[in-house]
This record gives C-alpha cells, structure tokens and sequence, in this order.
C-alpha cells in the first residue's frame, strides 16, 4: 500500500438524492466511487489525486437490469456478475455478456461495475465496443435533472468524458432489436485471462441475402477513447461482401484508426489486427 | 527390514499442507514482535553515478526515524556471494537503478511513505551499458567511461564477472581436431540465440523480520533475522561479514515461505542485512517487507542470454565439431553469476555425442539491478540455443529433427562433454520414441500438414531433448560438506534436522518419506524441525536440484546409522512403528540423547578439475525430452499452446503427486519464458514492474500437461532418486519455438517470442516494425501513470 488511507475521506450517503446533493454543494471536490477496481488499484499504488471519496456500491436505485418494449435499462451500478447472469442480456445483447465475461478475472466481476468501466474512460476498457456496436445511450443525472445522450458522443478525448463533476451516470440503454444481426466481438488481450485489450472488436451486421444493409462496430485501443468505426461502417453499408468489399473496408478502418505504441502493444501491431478481426467477421457473414 | 510397506513412491498428504489450507501458516507479514519497527529502502533513481548529496526534506520531522547510513555498518560493506564487489548500501556511487542506498524505520509503517519522498539525492550521472553487446563493446573499443565493472581477484576482468574455457578434451587436441573437422565437415552451421530476463514471481514477496541483540556494556552480541528464504546458512554468511560478528552469533530462521525458484536464493542477503541494521541502529526489532512493484523492480531475475554455435556436420547427420559461445548478462554486480554462468557452460552442448566441442562462457556486467539464482540456473538459457539449433541443422540438412537427435544421443558408456563416463544406463532413443508417441508427434505433423492449407490458425509440434544435471557442479558437493542429523525424540518419533527449507516444492515431505522408509516407521512419526541456525546444522542451499539426491541421501544414511545403534539396543529385524517407539525410549532412558549425524561422501568417487574445467560436471543427470503442440492465429498472430507432453528418467519418483506439480509448474513457467513473459527495460530499470504488465501467462493460458516419468536409479540419491526441480525449466521455450516454426515456417531464435513479433516476421517489409522491440514504456494508455503528490 503506497497510500496513507488516513489521508482519505470516504463518505455513504444512503441515498441517491443524497449522493447528487453532495456533489452538487462542491462539484469537482468528491469522487464517486463504485466497485473501487479502478480506483482502489490507484490507491495502491499511491496514485489516487483524488481526496475525497463518495461511495455509490451501496445504492439499489443504480443496480437493475430492466426490460421495456424494446430498450434494456442497465443501471450504472450493475456488476458484471449481474450482467452475466441476466437472461434477458443474454437473449438480446450477447455481445455484452461476451465482453463482461472477460473483464478481469471473477472477483473483478463481482465488484466491478458497468458505470465504473465506462466513467474510468479508459480506451482499452472491455465493454465500451459492445455499447457502441449495440448504439447504447446513456442517462445522467444531477440535481438540475437527467440527460440522456447517445454513447458514442460520450467520449470526448483520453480519459475525458461527457459526465459533469456534479453528475453521475445513471443508465445505460440498450436498443433490443438485434435479433436478426450477426453478432460478433474478439478481445486480444495480453493473454486470455487478467488481461487488457491491446485491440478489441465488437460488431453486429443484418444481411439481406449477402448484402449488409446494417452495420455497426465498435473498438477498443484504436484511438484515445472506445471508438465508433464509422469510416469503416460507411464503405460496408449496402454492399455484397467480396474481396473488393473486403479490402476497402480494411482501407476504411486503416483511415480511421488512431492507435499508438505503448507498454502493452504497438500501434502497427493494433491496427493490422483490428483490419483482420474486421475481416473475420465480414468472412463470417457469407 | 520393518513391517511397513514402502512410503517412498506413494503420495502421502504434505507435512505443512494442513496449515497452508487452513489459513494458519504464518509467513512473514503475519508475523510481529514486541515493539517492532518497520523498514523501507531509498533506492537509486538513475542507472550509475556518483551521488553528489542527499538531503533530508524539512517537512519531515527526522528525529521520530531511524536512518542507516554505511557509515553506520559495523562491519564490511558488502553483501558477500563469491566475491565482495556488492555493496549491502550504496557509498558514493551507484550502479543500477533501484540500488539501496539509504535505510529508514519508523515504528509506523504508514510514515515511512513521507520520508521515501522527502529524502532527495543528486546525482552526478555516468554512462551505463544496458545490454550485453554495450558491454562488449566497451571492452573491446577500451571505452574507460563505459567499463562499470572493474575486475576482481576473484577472476573477474575489466566489464566480465568470470569466463570459462570448456573443451572435450585436451585443448590442443580439440583446437585441432575442431579445426579438422571443420575443414572436413559436408555442413557448417551457425547460429544466434538469445533469451530474455524473467522475474520468479513468487506469491509472497520478499520479507524479513531482524532484531539485533546488545550485551551490558551495549556492545552488539548477535542478531536474529527471519524471513521467507532457501538459503538460511548464505544470510549468515552474508550476516557475518556486515556484522563483523561470528557464525554462531548470526542466527537465522526460516519462516514459511511462499515460493521462491531462486529468487530467494541469494536476495535474502540483502533484504535480512539491511533490516538488522535498522534493528541495530533504532533498537527494535525491524521488519521489511516489499511490496510486488518494489520486489519486481529491485530484486533479482534469471539473467539475459545469448549463445552461438557454429556446428561441423557430415551430411549423414553426425556432429562432427563444434564451437558454442555463451554469454549472460549478469547486472551490476558478481552475485551468483559464475556459478550460473558455469551451470549454463556445462549444459550447453546437450545430450549429444560430440567427438570435439570448445563451449567458452562469460557473465558481462551491465548496469542493470543484478541477475541472481531462477530455477535452471543458466542451463534453460543454454540448453535453449542447443534445442532450437538442432532443428536448425536437421532442416539445413534435410533429416528430420528426430533423426538429426538419434544419430547423436549420449549413450550409456559415452563420455559427456566435460569428460564424465555415464556409467549409469541412458537410453534418450526410447525415451524420444516414447514421448513423441504419448503426444501423437507423428500422427500430428501429418495431420497439421494438411490442415493448415488455407487454415487461419497454423498448428504444429516440436519437441526438445535434454539433460539436467543434479547437485552442486563438479566438487561443489564436496565442498559443501553438507551434514544432516536425525534426532530421536522422547515420544519415540524422529525428527528431520537440516537448512534445506521448505517453499512450496515439498522438502518437509520428501525427506520424512525418506527418513521414514530408512527407518522403517510410518511417514507420521517423522517430524521435520523449522530451519533454524541455532539448531539445524548446515545441509547446503535449498537450489540445484540438490534436496531430494543429495540431501535426501544423507537423511536416508542417517535413518541406517541409526537403526544400526538401536538393533544393537536390541531392536528386531522386522520391527513395528510401535517397537521402534518403545525401543527409542529405553534408549533414551539410558543414554539420553539418540542423534544421528551424517556429514556428506560422495557413493563413488568423483573427479572434477575446477581449472581445466573437465571431470564429473554432476553426480547424476535427469534426462527428458518434451514435446509442444502449438497453434499460431494469423488473425492475432498469437502463439498458443494447445497441448504439453513432458517425459522424464529422474531415477525415482519419490512422491508421485508433488513430482507431478514441479514438472507442471516448471511447464508453465517454462510456456511463460517462451511465448509471455517479457522483462521491459529502459536505462536499466524494469518498466513493466506490475502484474497487470508484466505478463504471467494464467491457468486460462495453459494447455493440458501431460507428465511421464522413467525410473533409472541411480546410487548417489535416496532410493535412487535424483533432483527434478529446475529439469521442467529446460524443455519449454525451444520445444515451443521448434514447434512454432514446424506450424509458421518461420524460424524465431530469441525469447520471449510475444504476437508483435510473429506479426513483425509474418508481414516483414524488410524492416523491422512493430515488433516488440518497439513498445513504449513511458506510455501506459490503459492506467494513467503520472505522479500525484500525496
Ligand atoms: C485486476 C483487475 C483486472 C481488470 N481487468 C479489466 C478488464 O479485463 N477489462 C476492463 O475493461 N477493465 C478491467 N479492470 C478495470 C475495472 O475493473 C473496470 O473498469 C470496472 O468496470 C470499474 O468499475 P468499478 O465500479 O470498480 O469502478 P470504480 O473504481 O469504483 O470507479 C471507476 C471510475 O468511474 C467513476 N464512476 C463509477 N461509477 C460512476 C457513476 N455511476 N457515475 C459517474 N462516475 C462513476 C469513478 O468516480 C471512477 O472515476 C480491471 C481491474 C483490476 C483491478
């Protein structure tokens, strides 16, 4: 422990009100802290800035999966334990269960949460590409009241989030309307378990005989946030899947891709693997 | 003879396995003393230099701390291995990053944070050589400001801890005879081959508890250090010399210790003298412990390699001559690197005939934190470039990896390298034939063959064969002089009374199934003593492969030695667990103590010369071949391995179960070194000192292990047995890249071998790009990595 914990406030409101309001009196001076997977490891070793903690684990009005006509309401304070074991989840997005499947090892799913891994922001963090292939919104809220933006939009740079100091994520909303989609995501990790990604893909595609009429992909490490591959989505729609089609949409994905060299991989390395997962799929669909 | 059936050769529960499963083994962390303080270590922030100052931050109030100083070390400043060239506190100059300079203690553990960094030092900084090559280089273009390492009475020269000159036979008759040969030979083959560092990641990290003990007069008397370790009789050495303090006045217990393969060989001296002397300084007793990224960072790995061949064979695929070069990186200071280094020397021509070999060695120095003891000890690094170049020679040829391997098997009667008669029988053709059938080899290459014709995923097997030598090298054994008692205790059991230590690998076990069975009682009326200096004598090192032959020898003359004095006593020929007792108890009654000691004799004789380098290198050999099943994804260029088939002759298998455990914990290690585990460097220090980075492959990695034993005994271990602890260490990474290459086609010759380096050869531009040469280690986009004040 690289922390003096002494030098550390953590507060539980026992409400969600109660929560919002402490935010609201001195926005920017509290943190949120849910499962602690991220923050915790920070406070270990003796990175953690922020001072003052406000702990959400507690909170029964952000854990709930939730099914209506055709959305799935995912709370902020959902585990991924929750999400592997929801049926409905299963049924409709399975994509996510994939993803929360491989998010660290089995304690990690147990504390960690969905609000948590999207808040961290990290590019390489393992449900995000699932979110943007599925087009999921997602619900804010403060005192002021709710907001409710499309997820892509909710990433503004490295680490860099939508999310105001006095707001928190409420809910996470999934259209249940893949049922005719091909589903498809691959994580490559550093290895296959406590692993993070050095590329990941999520992907859904309707065909219409061997024509795309709809895609949608999602990727994790490509850039300095989870990223919607929108060049490469825009050159697949509404074409038949042969090697023309194939090789511009690798041309697409190139383009639009912007990863780097780091600790964990390099960026050629993560690039040539995101046109061959692309590939899989695409050769997947015939 | 006794009415028990035999115990050596079952499984019987482990002796501390109870304790460990219920939670109440106490290692380090769990344990306290009255009044005992905490230790923390201010470590150098550059690779090499001369401090200019250092100075104490005025928002620290310093009187409440305990500051060591080497001003304050009563005795030498040195950690003492083989020679003296390592500071046990840096004075004036440092030469690696991470390297102890200062030592604080605070009864708080928590208030040592504040101090680590209020304490501000400046350097004066030096050039530093980071790789073995730099450190060549220097040597040879006489770079004064680039020699770190300035040579030793010890045998060491300028930048080069020890060389070593091995030759088949008398180096005259070799030079020439290699020289013939290769003027001769149908086929030259060279090759490079080069293997990285590996950290041992242990569960429970480094940790001591010491305590330093003062007469009347307030003069030091002697000082106790406990702490998770193999080696307690090293940490006394070492004691001794910081202390100015004879042997008997060091004491030094080992505590349960939560693995170690080597890694707490030799470091242990470090972490145990530093906390006796803040015991010494602050009067209390002092515990250190580190945390994993201070362990992963400081501490010691399996040294960096580099070895070349160049082979004369005929085209019938006999070797016919061949010179290797072996090379490693040792760190900053000598350490254990001649002894890995001499290890590594012996084990690199393999189990091969070779009518004239010249293996040179050497251990450069590098300013890196120093490389220490890994399961293997040198022979994994070497017997790597062995393995992956006979594949090479088979293909350049045109046999097959196997055939290359038949036409040039040691044989029983053959003379290895160094010149040791195997007198006992070696029969590598049956044991090639049969792991290559307990994997399906044959069956598979055809297979695979065919289907990885327009397959994404290339699969392939490829096996390596190998020896591994047991005990200390040459007259090492000897020299040691390892003694064991076994003591007879008032309840009639006996009780095990040795240094060899207890990590995970099963000693406690292993010796009481040998001590039971030689005195035929049953494996619970034998009781092992904790290592403990102030009464287990001296029984060597817990490394080498040694407990279990040598070690477990000496037990097994012991038990005799003492059921001879207690037939005499008049114990029956076939006695009863419970006669043994009884009989135990009168003798007891009238003499008093019944102790058995037994102090180390070769069974048969054996001829080592040190100079010349030539002899009997070890007492016994295990001897394996293993085979890997791989699969390459080209869509990730990841290599996985499918399947794991480990054969192995280790003269007898003294507890099937824990057998089993180190051939499959050293496999997973060894699949670790080969295809995951990579030591990123940058200016010395080690940036990727984390587990979520530093990547362990995990059991999700691992394919099924599939273990096979042979039983040849041999006289100089307990029922024949002889050591298999770092034997699984050797196989791996050239069986796994043998069978990359069978699968790709692609030859890779350095380890580890991680999918941006298959990317970088699968879709060469003829430059290098994007292998993993090329990370970043300054940039971590998943976890930010920036300093916060805290
Ligand atoms: C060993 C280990 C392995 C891991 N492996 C993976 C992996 O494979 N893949 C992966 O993606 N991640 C991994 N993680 C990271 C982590 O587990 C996930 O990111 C997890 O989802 C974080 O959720 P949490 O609730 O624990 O977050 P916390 O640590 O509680 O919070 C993280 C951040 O989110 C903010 N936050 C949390 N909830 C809200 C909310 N409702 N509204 C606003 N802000 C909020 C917090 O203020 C904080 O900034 C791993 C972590 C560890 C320790």
């Amino acid at each position: 422990m690289r922390s003096d914990v002494s030098q550390f406030d953590l507060t539980a409101p026992e409400t969600l009100d109660a929560v919002l309001t402490q935010l609201a009196a001195e926005p920017g001076k509290h943190t949120p802290i849910a499962g602690g997977t991220e923050l915790m490891v920070a406070l270990g070793i003796g990175r953690l800035a922020q001072r003052s903690l406000i702990s959400i684990q507690h909170l029964a009005e952000l854990r709930f999966i939730r099914v209506e006509g055709d959305a799935i309401h995912i709370g902020a304070g959902t585990t991924f334990t929750d999400i592997r074991r929801s049926v409905d989840i299963a049924r409709d997005l399975p994509l996510l269960i994939q993803s929360a499947s491989w998010t660290g090892s089995v304690a990690n799913q147990n504390r960690g949460t969905l609000g948590g891994n999207i808040c961290n922001a990290s590019p390489a963090a393992d449900t995000p590409p699932a979110l943007l292939a599925y087009g999921a919104t997602i619900t804010l809220v403060s005192t002021t009241g709710r907001r409710t933006l499309p997820y892509a939009d909710f990433h503004l740079g490295y680490k860099r989030t939508a999310l105001r100091p006095d707001e928190l994520v409420h809910t996470i909303t999934l259209p249940r309307t893949f049922a005719d989609y091909r589903h498809y995501i691959r994580k490559v990790g550093t290895r296959n378990a406590q692993a993070i990604s050095k590329v990941a893909l999520a992907a859904v595609a309707k065909m219409d005989g061997d024509i795309i009429t709809d895609i949608r992909l999602g990727a994790a490490s490509l850039a300095d946030r989870p990223t919607r591959c929108t060049a490469a989505e825009v050159v697949l729609i509404s074409q038949p899947i042969n090697e023309d089609t194939i090789r511009a949409a690798r041309a697409a994905l190139a383009s639009e891709a912007k990863p780097i060299d780091d600790i964990r991989s390099t960026a050629k390395y993560r690039a040539a693997v995101a046109e061959n997962l692309l590939e899989e799929f695409l050769r997947s669909l015939l | 003879m006794s009415h028990q059936s035999p115990i050596i050769g079952t499984s019987p529960i482990r002796k501390e396995g109870r304790a460990k499963v219920l939670g109440e083994a106490q290692y380090i962390d769990d344990l306290s003393l009255p009044g005992m303080w905490f230790g923390a270590t201010v470590r150098s922030a550059v690779a090499r230099g001369t401090i200019r100052s250092i100075t104490f931050g005025e928002e620290i109030n310093w009187d409440a701390y305990c500051i060591v100083r080497p001003a304050d070390i009563p005795g030498e400043n040195t950690i003492v291995h083989l020679t003296k060239d390592h500071p046990c506190l840096a004075d004036g100059m440092v030469n690696h990053p991470e390297e102890p300079i200062l030592l604080i203690a605070h009864p708080d553990k928590i208030a040592l944070l504040a101090a680590l960094k209020a304490v501000h030092i400046e350097y004066d900084e030096l050039p530093g050589v980071f790789t073995i090559e730099e450190s060549e280089a220097a040597v040879e273009n006489n770079d004064a400001a680039r020699i770190i390492w300035p040579g030793s009475d010890a045998g060491g020269t300028a930048n080069c801890f020890r060389q070593y000159l091995m030759y088949s036979g008398t180096a005259e008759e070799t030079e020439d005879g290699i020289a013939a040969a290769f003027e001769a030979a149908d086929f030259i083959i060279e090759g490079e081959y080069a293997t990285g560092a590996q950290e041992q990641l242990y569960i429970e990290n480094n940790g001591v508890i010491a305590e330093c003990f003062r007469d009347a007069t307030g003069n030091i008397e002697s000082v106790c250090v406990r702490g998770s370790m193999q080696c307690p009789y090293y940490l006394v050495h070492a004691l001794t010399l910081v202390f100015n303090l004879p042997e008997e006045k060091c004491r030094v217990i080992q505590t349960e210790t939560g693995g170690a393969f080597g890694g707490k060989e030799d470091f242990p001296s470090v972490i145990g003298s530093h906390a006796a002397l803040l015991a010494m300084k602050c009067g209390h007793p002092v515990k250190i412990t580190y945390d994993r990224a201070e362990d992963m960072a400081a501490t010691t790995k399996r040294h960096p390699s580099r070895t070349r061949h160049r082979t004369a064979v005929s085209k019938d695929g006999k070797l016919l001559a061949g010179t290797i070069d072996f090379a490693i990186d040792g760190g900053a200071y000598a350490t254990l690197s001649p002894v890995v280094l001499s290890r590594g020397t012996i084990h690199a021509p393999g189990p091969y005939k070779w009518p004239f070999i010249r293996v040179r060695g050497k251990a450069m120095a590098t300013n890196l934190p120093p490389h220490g003891a890994f399961r293997g000890f040198g022979a994994p690094q070497s017997i790597f470039g062995i393995e992956r170049h006979m594949d090479k020679i088979a293909k350049t040829i045109g046999l097959t990896p196997e055939e290359l391997r038949r036409r040039n098997f040691l044989t029983t009667g053959d003379t290895t390298a160094t010149g040791q008669l195997l007198s006992d029988p070696v029969d590598m053709q049956h044991m090639l034939t049969r792991a290559l059938n307990e994997a399906g080899y044959h069956e598979k290459l055809a297979r695979f063959a065919e289907s990885n014709k327009g397959s994404a995923i290339k699969r392939g097997v490829g096996f390596a064969a190998f020896m591994h030598g047991a005990g200390f090298t040459g007259s090492g054994e000897a020299r040691l002089n390892s003694v064991v008692y076994l003591d007879a205790l008032p309840d009639g059991r006996a009780q095990i009374l040795v240094s060899s230590t207890e990590f995970g690998q099963g000693t406690q076990t292993i010796l009481c199934q040998v001590g039971a069975q030689a005195l035929g009682i049953a494996y619970e009326d034998v009781i092992f003593h904790q290592p403990d200096t102030k009464f287990v004598p001296n029984s060597g090192p817990t490394v080498a492969s040694r407990t279990a032959m040598i070690v477990g020898k000496l037990i097994e003359r012991a038990g005799k030695k003492m059921l001879e004095t207690l037939r005499a006593a008049g114990l029956s020929e076939h006695h009863s667990s419970d006669e043994f007792k009884a009989c135990v108890k009168s003798y007891l009654a009238e003499h008093g103590t019944l102790r058995s000691s037994v102090r180390y004799e070769p069974p048969t004789k054996i001829f080592w010369d040190d100079q010349l380098y030539r002899g009997d290198a070890y007492p016994g050999y295990a001897w394996a071949v293993y085979v890997a099943e791989v699969a390459v994804d080209l869509n990730t260029y990841m290599a996985t391995v499918t399947r794991f088939d480990a054969l192995q002759e280790v003269g007898k298998v003294i507890h099937p179960v824990l057998a089993k455990g180190q051939i499959e914990g050293g496999v997973a290690q060894g699949i670790g070194y080969a295809i995951y585990e990579k030591c990123m460097w940058k200016d010395g220090r080690m940036m990727n000192n984390q587990m979520t980075n530093y990547i362990m492959p995990t059991s999700a990695d691992l394919p099924p292990i599939h273990i096979h034993f042979e039983e040849v005994p041999c006289i100089h271990g307990p029922e024949g047995a002889k050591g298999i602890g770092e034997l699984p260490m050797d196989g791996p990474a050239p069986a796994i890249l043998n069978a990359i290459e069978n699968a790709t086609g692609i030859a890779f010759n350095t380890i580890p071998v991680l999918p941006e380096d298959i990317f970088e050869r699968l879709t060469s531009l003829g430059h290098p790009h994007g292998g993993s040469e090329d990370f970043n280690l300054t940039v971590d986009r998943d976890t930010r990595v920036e300093e916060v004040t805290a």
